[in-house]
């Protein structure tokens, strides 16, 4: 077996050169200095490779177009196996990949590694920094939900207040006037998917046949000292800073839910975008300019920053020292993560508390959303009252009466309501202690437990409290007498689902109070509301599907 | 210049190095290619219960004389849920009872239709033929004709799922 594995190998290397090659590139020397700083490199490359492996993977249940994308990624989402874990893994890896990057060029410009005769190595990675951020950019519109719509508005006008170049670049981004549509996509598709993979190799495969060719950068004093070998000192530190970072992905990947907001709405005026996080000091210095000095902010900082790092082995061309010699470049990057810091807090901080609260998340299965406020109201009394303490529904719950999602064990709503009332009596034998809740509310529970089966029931679990705490409001100040909710209610008022679209959240509070004041004529009572309560109906009733 | 080769290094050193690095590679290739193959091969899980969809008046029907039902069903497809013309060859036999046949053939899903003066499913492709309870007569058809659910309301005949027909 082992002889003819050699054989094998030898018949394979004769032909192809491969076994050399390998052994060449892992016996590389590298200086004697080289170490755990220099890992960030290998970590970026395997990041890249995880990206392009989980956006494959993707691309295989993923429709790019407008149309089409959203409800293809909620099916990755909601239907199929794994299928959160593979977005979680992209989404969570694209902002990894930007802090490794970072790093990399962290420790590069701290030791100097870009000096002659490396600066175009250095080049090279401020082009491969700029592709990572167009990966950034195109990839956030691809799931088409209100967040990837409104951040690409901005990001498409912000390019339209370059100098000359505004309107052109808008125009190659497909969004004549700052408009975002189909045309956009397509074009934000095409670069994250066909233009940016391939040129990321060839710039991979360059930067480093241009480490290769001119070595590991040493380090002052290197010179003296006999060099190592790539394989296997300096490549298990590689791999072990690789494990670092992928189980640190994984672990978000699992635990960090990425939330899949609303359909884009194009017409939702009430939106607030806000950039990805590593983009809010960008974000946060625009405010800082405004009216004709916007363009300072949008595009003359950012383009001055970038002509700086192209500048940086052009300007700093004395003699390889010490790093902790290299005081001016320390003095840079300090100031750089104290900018950055600053203006990313400030930004969070002034993130108004209505931007950050995603009311619905569309990532999971959102059933519950087409409950009556009846059947909504259920729900809560269903949680009020534990009864997973001994039933099963969805996820949750211990086996000890039956299965609720059975459909079989449902009755009609009058057996279910003497059966809550005197479990005993309708079940002989049945366990089940009496429910101490009023007809109404009974009636409630049973409508829910009606609705409920094996398929919906994860679904139905997923109902978040403010919905059906809303219905709670909802049902006990008896809205459904004049309003429609899902089909279900009056239609003496106007009806409820697509309030959202139709008036601001302030709006609808102070409507409660006094409804004629807001809309003359109306013959609907005021309401005094707890703010609690207040809350909850609100978010409840803009959480209806239009 | 002078080289520390790696490959004369303390040699218990060198091979915690390289175990280490052959047994991480193997983990990171496994969290990956796992969720990768549960990502590609289960399959999603279902949305919706399949729904009865009403096809006709059965009363109408001559008994032991297959005629064929048009009707429109929602199918999932992938993640969208289109509404489709569909077919269902239906036969209501003497004691009342009902059979409603999917509109191909088993051997590579050609339409097939009613012969009458041989008083068979006759499918054009291939020939192959069914008798009037789904049997294979003859032909290169591997089994009979494949059965929907079916359910009788009143007068409504009602489809269900479409289920194989078996080999025996």
């Amino acid at each position: 077996m082992k002889r003819s594995w050699a054989e094998l190998t030898e018949w394979l290397d004769h032909r192809t050169g491969i076994q050399t090659a390998i052994r060449q590139f892992l016996y590389e020397e590298i200086p004697a200095s080289s170490g755990w700083h220099q890992v960030f490199g290998s970590v970026a490359i395997f990041l890249f490779l995880t990206q392009a492996f989980t956006g494959v993977l993707l691309a295989f249940n993923y429709a790019p177009t407008p149309g089409d994308a959203y409800n293809s990624l909620r099916y990755i989402l909601t239907e199929l196996t794994g299928g959160r874990l593979i977005r979680g893994l992209h989404h969570w890896g694209a902002s990894m990949m930007i802090v490794i990057v970072v790093l990399h060029m962290v420790q590069v410009l701290l030791y100097g590694a870009y000096k002659k005769p490396r600066e175009t190595t250095w080049l090279v990675g401020v082009v491969l920094l700029v592709v990572t951020l167009a990966y950034g950019l195109t990839g956030y519109l691809l799931p088409w939900d209100n967040r990837a719509y409104w951040g690409t508005v901005v990001t498409t006008r912000i390019a339209g207040l370059a100098p000359v170049l505004g309107p052109y670049i808008q125009r190659l981004m497909g969004s004549g006037g700052g408009s975002v549509g189909v045309v956009t996509f397509a074009r934000f598709y095409g670069l994250h998917v066909l233009l940016l993979p391939p040129a990321t190799l060839i710039l991979i495969g360059l930067h480093v046949y241009l480490v290769r060719k001119h070595g590991v950068a040493p380090a002052a004093g290197d010179e003296v000292l006999p060099n190592q070998q790539f394989y296997p000192r300096q490549a298990f530190r590689d791999t072990v800073a690789i494990f670092i970072a992928f189980a640190v992905l994984f672990l978000m990947a699992v635990l960090v839910r990425v939330p899949l907001e609303q359909l884009a709405d194009p017409t939702d005026t009430s939106y607030v975008p806000r950039p990805e996080w590593y983009l809010l000091f960008l974000f946060q210095t625009l405010k800082l300019f405004s009216g004709p000095l916007e363009v300072v902010g949008a595009v003359v900082l950012p383009g001055l920053a970038m002509l700086a790092l192209v500048l940086v082995p052009f300007i700093d061309r004395s003699q390889m020292v010490k790093v902790t010699r290299r005081t001016v470049a320390m003095a840079f990057v300090t100031l750089g993560v104290i900018g950055w810091t600053g203006l990313t807090a400030a930004a969070v901080m002034s993130t108004p508390k209505e931007a950050t609260a995603v009311a619905v998340d569309y990532s999971a299965p959102t059933d519950w959303m087409q409950l009556s406020p009846e059947e909504m109201a259920g729900v809560a009394y269903f949680r009020q009252e534990n009864c997973v303490s001994c039933h099963v529904v969805g996820e949750h719950g211990n086996k000890v009466g039956p299965d609720l999602t059975r459909i079989t064990i449902h009755k009609d709503a009058a057996w279910m309501i003497q059966h809550f009332k005197r479990p005993s009596a309708m079940m002989p034998g049945s366990a089940m202690p009496p429910i101490q809740l009023s007809d109404v509310q009974l009636n409630s529970l049973a409508a829910f437990l009606l609705k409920l089966n094996p398929n919906n029931a994860t679904a139905l679990d997923n109902a978040p409290e403010f919905a059906t705490q809303g219905a709670l409001v909802y049902q006990a100040n008896h809205c459904g007498a004049c309003h429609l909710v899902n089909g279900v209610g009056m239609k003496i008022g106007p009806p409820l689902n697509g309030l959202a679209k139709r008036q601001s959240r302030s709006w609808v509070e102070d409507h409660f109070a006094d409804p004629q004041k807001l809309s003359p004529g109306s013959i609907m009572p005021p309401y005094k509301l707890s703010p609690k309560d207040m809350e909850a109906l609100t978010s409840y009733l803009f959480a209806l599907p239009d | 210049m002078q080289v520390i080769d790696s490959r004369r290094e303390g040699s218990t050193r060198r091979s915690f190095y390289i175990g280490a690095i052959y047994g991480i590679w193997a983990a990171i290739a496994a969290s990956l290619t796992l969720p990768a193959f549960a990502y590609l091969l289960f399959p999603p899980k279902a949305r919706r219960e399949d729904e009865w969809v009403e096809v006709g008046d059965v009363t109408k029907l001559a008994p032991d004389t297959p005629v064929e039902m048009s009707f429109r069903r929602n199918r999932v497809d992938g993640w969208k849920i289109t509404s489709e013309k569909s077919t269902a060859w239906v036969v209501k036999h003497s004691d009342n009872t009902v059979t409603a046949f999917g509109p191909q053939c088993t051997h590579l899903g050609c339409a097939y239709h009613w012969d009458e003066r041989k008083t068979e499913f006759l499918c054009p492709c291939h020939n192959s033929l069914f008798a009037v309870d789904g049997r294979v007569v003859s032909g290169p058809a591997p089994r009979p004709l494949d059965r929907y659910e079916t359910k009788i309301e009143g007068k409504k005949l009602l489809l269900g799922r479409l289920r194989e027909g078996d080999k025996a």
